[in-house]
């Protein structure tokens, strides 16, 4: 690789620098998990639909007090013009059960495999490690201001990750996507026969429906600022680097 | 190429990508072929489940302080056909559920033979497949008490349950297969929170099988049947919401 590497930056542009920066098992994982992702959150909608009040607790059904009552997203759909937000578009709840199941499994265990491939490929211990300095309250304002000046890298290593986007990626990766995946097992009258212990962790499974919506609402939270951030650092080159894994490293920005 | 059109284009297409997905949902969901391989989940996650739990794992059961303090209604509320009526009326002393299909010696039990069986009562949480939850208490004869009486023959692979409640002109009915039958929460409850089971859910006797969700809780059980396949119950898939809106026959989630 790093022959083809230094062959690439030789017969480029010396200023505009080539790095490979994403493993093949990244690039694979991020796109199945975009996939996937999209419909769990456009399915998680029409179930949302079905019972759209959420409560603590063991229990909670209409004669109970929900904390929170969620609009009914199918009809969301007209509103944003010819835009349909949700899978199906029309209200199913047992086509979007279909959807969330079969793709919950994808997300599960394609989130397993990268966790096996990314410690085996040292992604997590080289470009997600988090060091005490990383999160000094200089550095992490070091970082804010360079993200205000729309600098997402360190001209001096542009091949790492900044400490907002490592906090960022861990906060999905290791705390997120678990919390879906356990608390949408807590869910499951079947697994909790399984595992009692996923209704303890979470006090109950009104709770983990709860904190089931409140994930899903982080990551969509996280996808629009992942998008938004892509836009504003270059999106073919960002895009591009997640397919072939290389990256051109941003004019002015390089040696 | 200049910076600002690739990312106008690349933007573009990130949600001109996201857009077909979407909507391609939709026809996948009316592709017979897609549709499948979709519903190949809920196999994979019956499969799944019975090997993590191991046969008689319990569903958990509940403290009477932690019961809900109404426990509200779902799906039929009353059959209101005249035979139900004339049962009702009667406080279903005329009632007999019928152990019939595969089995050695078939069975009419009444309400009082059911009450006078070895029972078991249970707190347990009915999980709505809308999301919702209630716990609430159930007592019954266990299932499994019942088809030793009637003698399972070796031929018998599901129980299906017969129901009073008609939805348009369909009676309804429901599955499930031994693993589930001879499981020890799976009761016929005739009592519910220390009263007699009310109609709206379910006299004179629902079924309560606690480790699936609550469309297969069959209300109204007038009939047990024993079958080999399930292709001649119905449209085939074991249930009236399987087989009218494509519910999964397995509910463990």
């Amino acid at each position: 690789m790093s022959e083809e590497l230094q062959r690439e930056t030789i017969t480029q542009a010396p200023a505009r620098q080539v790095v490979f920066r994403h493993r093949l098992a990244t690039r694979i994982w991020h796109w199945v998990n975009a996939v996937a992702i999209i419909i769990l959150i456009g399915s998680g909608m029409v179930i949302s639909d079905a019972h759209p009040h959420l409560y603590w607790g063991n229990y909670g059904a209409n004669f109970d007090t929900p904390w929170l009552s969620l609009p009914r997203f199918v009809d969301f759909g007209p509103v944003i013009g010819d835009w349909q937000i949700t899978i199906p578009s029309y209200y199913s709840l047992a086509l979007a059960r279909r959807w969330h199941l079969f793709f919950a499994l994808v997300f599960a265990f394609g989130l397993l495999a990268f966790m096996i491939a990314s410690l085996f490929n040292r992604h997590f211990q080289r470009d997600l490690r988090l060091r005490l300095p990383d999160l000094h309250w200089r550095a992490l304002w070091h970082d804010f201001r360079a993200h205000l000046a729309f600098r997402f890298h360190d001209p001096a290593h542009p091949d790492r990750y900044n400490v907002f986007q490592k906090l960022s990626y861990v906060g999905v990766i290791f705390l997120l996507i678990p919390l879906m995946i356990f608390t949408g097992l807590a869910l499951s009258p079947g697994m909790d026969a399984a595992w009692p212990w996923l209704l303890d962790i979470f006090g109950g499974r009104q709770s983990a429906r709860s904190v089931h919506f409140i994930c899903a609402s982080l990551i969509t939270l996280f996808i629009i600022v992942h998008l938004t951030l892509v836009i504003l650092a270059g999106p073919f080159n960002e895009v591009r680097s997640m397919i072939t894994g290389r990256w051109r490293v941003p004019e002015g920005d390089g040696e | 190429m200049s910076r600002l059109i690739s990312r106008r284009a690349v933007t573009a297409g990130l949600v001109t990508g996201a857009g077909a997905l979407l909507t391609g949902c939709d026809a996948v969901g009316r592709n017979e072929t897609a549709k499948a391989l979709l519903f190949q989940g809920e196999d994979f996650h019956r499969t799944l489940q019975r090997r993590l739990q191991g046969r008689d794992a319990l569903a958990p059961e509940y403290r009477p302080d932690q019961m809900s303090p109404r426990f509200r209604t779902n799906g039929a509320t009353n059959p209101g056909t005249d035979e139900y009526r004339a049962l009702a009326a009667d406080g279903f002393r005329d009632w007999r559920l019928q152990v019939r299909g595969l089995v050695r010696r078939p069975l009419s039990v009444s309400l009082a033979q059911l009450r006078a069986l070895p029972q078991r009562a249970q707190i347990t949480r009915h999980d709505c497949v809308e999301g919702w939850s209630a716990i609430g208490k159930w007592q019954g004869p266990r299932l499994s008490h019942l088809l030793d009486l009637a003698g399972l023959r070796e031929d018998a692979n599901y129980i299906v349950f017969h129901c009073a409640d008609r939805h348009g002109s369909t009676a309804y009915y429901e599955s499930i297969d031994l693993i589930d039958a001879f499981h020890p929460q799976t009761i016929l409850a005739w009592a519910m929170n220390d009263r007699l089971l009310s109609i709206g859910h379910g006299a004179p006797v629902r079924l309560r099988v606690e480790r699936q969700l609550g469309y297969k809780q069959a209300k109204y059980v007038m009939g047990i049947e024993a079958v080999a396949s399930l292709s001649n119950i119905g449209r085939g898939k074991g249930g009236f919401w399987e087989d009218v809106a494509d519910y999964d026959w397995y509910a463990g989630i």
